[in-house]
Parts: structure tokens; C-alpha cells; sequence
């Protein structure tokens, strides 16, 4: 049986579909049989950023109406040979995909893999909810800013009430993953804090994935980050998650400011 | 932090505290919000439940238990009621009046 993870925010434009790459790739370098599925029906964009977008044939609605076999929409990263990846459909209305075609295509994962990651739209309506619906792991990227902290727990409040996981009485786990951290400008209280955010929502930490510019140049061409750049910061910071999702005991490091000459004479000054 | 900043620090609170403060009022309005409409509506089919089964049955109000899940294209309401021996023996004997023992 897989574990089912959502990657989900409420929010738009925070690092999901990075998110869910990056997991993916890590959890399948280290040896795990990793599917990832694009749930964001009318605007893929997973494939892209996985690099496989001339590769799509067939996608998830293809296989929910059942006018393709999961193996022919699967699509093998050409990296890693245990990451697939199904891509959403870019031209079929998102009312195409049916509770029950997400079941069946689910359990149908569940015996091929060990890992299924769902990239969740954006928003809190159909496609979000039947991303969520069968997981098992909820991975709550949010940014540290107002809006997205405020989205994020809406979607908190949807994963305690809407899932199958809450239907049987049972919780999904949440994990917090915080993205495009900036300590330099949370060291001068421009932003909110690691520790702020993990008090709004009161969620426990996955990890903090820093602001950088690698994130941009892996996506310009077509490679989940911790494939791309595995020694640069935000890619440390995935492996680091995916240890943390493996069961592993592990500290969050939380990215530090990087000190220039002038700030280093400044120091004792500093709070 | 420079020296500049940490001296107009002092004039006004930094912009992260005051999205810190902004958002633990809003949430906890939010979130209260969102399971007070629900707890009312709890309350009420609780207390009106217990009325009824008041009329044949003894149960202790603690043993009634109402919970409510909602969905997006349907919710659940589970209602879990433990009727002890002696309500039940209650009920029994008002069955039995109206019919013939069989010994």
C-alpha cells in the first residue's frame, strides 16, 4: 500500500508544484517507487516543470473515463528511473474528473507504488478537494505572508472535515512546509518568522525551504530542483523533508542570514 | 539589523509583529466562526433528541452523543445513543403491556 500525500496551500503561486517535484525526485533517488499526479485539470503545469511536457500522450482524465490504461499515461522520468509522473489534462473542463474515477485510478496507484503525490490546484473547490481526498499526509506549503497563511488554514480546516481519512474518523497528517523564506529579511522583522508561522496555524514543521534562485533556474529547465541542484540550500532543505516524511527523527534547520562584511561589524548591534 | 534600524524599531512596531497579530484575530474569528454555526445546530437537536426519547426511554443526556461531518456533496450526521438495562427494561414493559405474554 502507498502512502497518499497532498501537496496542497489554498493559495496560488506559493511553491506547489515545486514542492511536489522536489519531494517526488528526493523520495525517488532514494530508491522509492514515487508517483507524482498533476490534479490541476485546465492548467498542467507538473509536467513542465518535471520536463516531460513532450512526452504527454494520454493524462489522468484519459484514465478516469477509462479511455486509457494507467501504464499508457504514466510517464517515466528519464533521471530517475522510479519516478512516473501523470500529467492533468490542459484541455478538458475539470468537472470530467469523477470521485469515483479518482478511487479507482488511486488503488490502481496504490499497488504499483510506494509514494503517490498529489499536486493540488490552487483554491478550496472540487479539484482541490479530490486531490486531498484519499491522503494519507498532507503537505501545507505556505509562504510567510498574511494571505497565504490565512489560506493555509482553510485548508487545514478542510483536510479535519472533507477527507476520506476524516470520514472514517481518523486525521490526516498535516505537515507545514514553509517556502520562499527569506531569513535576512525575517532577521530584520519584515517577515513573519518560522516560529510565528508555526503558531498561527499550529502545525508541526516539515521544513523551510529558502528563497532561491535555483528554484527558477531548475524549473527554466525542466528539472525538479533536488535533481538540478541537490547541494544548493532549498534542495538540502527537501532532502532534509523527505527524511522527515520517511519517519526519521530529524531537526528542522532553519536557513540563517547570510552575513556581509558590513553586517558582520554591525553584529553585536543586531537583535 | 543596523544601528538605524534597530533605533526606529524602537519608535514602531516591525511589520512582521503587526501581520502576526492581524492574522491571530482574524483566525481565531475564522475559526470560531466556522464550528459555532455548527455547535449551535448540535445543541439544539441534542436537547430536542433527548426530549423524545424522554417520552419512552430512560437515557442520561451524557449518553447521547451527536456528531456532525460535513462534506461537500454530503454530510453526516451521526447520532450515538447508549440506552441503559434499566431504560430499556422501561421500554420493554410498555411493549408488553399492549400484547399478550406468550408463557
Amino acid at each position: 500500500m502507498a502512502q497518499i500525500i497532498v501537496v496542497t496551500s489554498g493559495k496560488g503561486g506559493v511553491g506547489k508544484t515545486t514542492t511536489t517535484a522536489a519531494l517526488g525526485a528526493a523520495l525517488a533517488r532514494n530508491g522509492q517507487n514515487v508517483a507524482v499526479v498533476d490534479f490541476d485539470v485546465g492548467l498542467r503545469n507538473l509536467d513542465l516543470i518535471m520536463g516531460a511536457e513532450r512526452r504527454v500522450v494520454f493524462d489522468l482524465i484519459n484514465v478516469v473515463q477509462g479511455d486509457a490504461k494507467l501504464n499508457q499515461a504514466l510517464i517515466r522520468d528519464k533521471r530517475c528511473e522510479t519516478l512516473s509522473i501523470l500529467p492533468a489534462s490542459q484541455t478538458r473542463d475539470k468537472d470530467s474528473l469523477t470521485a469515483e474515477g479518482v478511487s479507482r485510478v488511486m488503488s490502481e496507484l496504490s499497488e504499483k507504488f510506494d509514494w503517490i503525490l498529489c499536486d493540488s490546484p490552487a483554491g478550496i473547490e472540487r479539484g482541490a478537494q479530490l486531490a486531498m481526498h484519499h491522503a494519507d499526509h498532507a503537505v501545507i506549503v505556505t509562504n510567510p505572508e498574511v494571505s497565504s497563511v490565512r489560506d493555509s488554514d482553510r485548508i487545514v480546516g478542510m483536510l479535519d472535515s472533507r477527507t476520506a481519512r476524516a470520514a472514517r474518523g481518523e486525521r490526516v497528517e498535516k505537515h507545514l512546509l514553509l517556502t520562499r523564506y527569506d531569513p535576512a529579511r525575517a532577521a530584520r522583522n519584515e517577515m513573519l518568522s518560522v516560529d510565528d508561522v508555526i503558531e498561527i496555524l499550529s502545525l508541526p514543521l516539515l521544513g523551510v525551504i529558502p528563497e532561491s534562485e535555483d528554484v527558477l533556474k531548475a524549473s527554466n529547465v525542466g528539472a525538479p530542483v533536488t535533481l538540478a541542484a541537490p547541494d544548493s540550500a532549498p534542495a538540502k532543505a527537501y532532502f532534509e523533508a523527505v527524511r522527515r516524511l520517511e519517519g526519521e527523527d530529524l531537526k528542522v534547520s532553519i536557513p540563517t542570514e547570510k552575513r556581509g562584511f558590513l553586517d558582520f561589524l554591525f553584529k553585536k548591534r543586531g537583535s | 539589523m543596523s544601528f538605524l534600524d534597530s533605533f526606529f524599531a524602537r519608535k514602531r512596531p516591525s511589520s512582521s509583529s503587526v501581520a502576526r497579530n492581524r492574522l491571530q484575530i482574524l483566525l481565531a474569528h475564522e475559526r470560531g466562526a466556522e464550528a459555532e454555526g455548527d455547535s449551535t445546530l448540535l445543541r439544539t437537536l441534542h436537547r430536542e433528541i433527548l426530549e423524545v426519547l424522554a417520552r419512552h426511554v430512560t437515557v442520561d443526556q451524557d449518553n447521547v452523543n451527536i456528531k456532525l461531518d460535513r462534506g461537500e456533496h454530503c454530510s453526516t450526521l451521526e447520532i450515538d445513543i447508549q440506552v441503559p438495562e434499566s431504560g430499556l427494561r422501561a421500554h420493554v414493559s410498555t411493549q408488553a403491556s399492549h400484547e399478550p405474554d406468550p408463557s
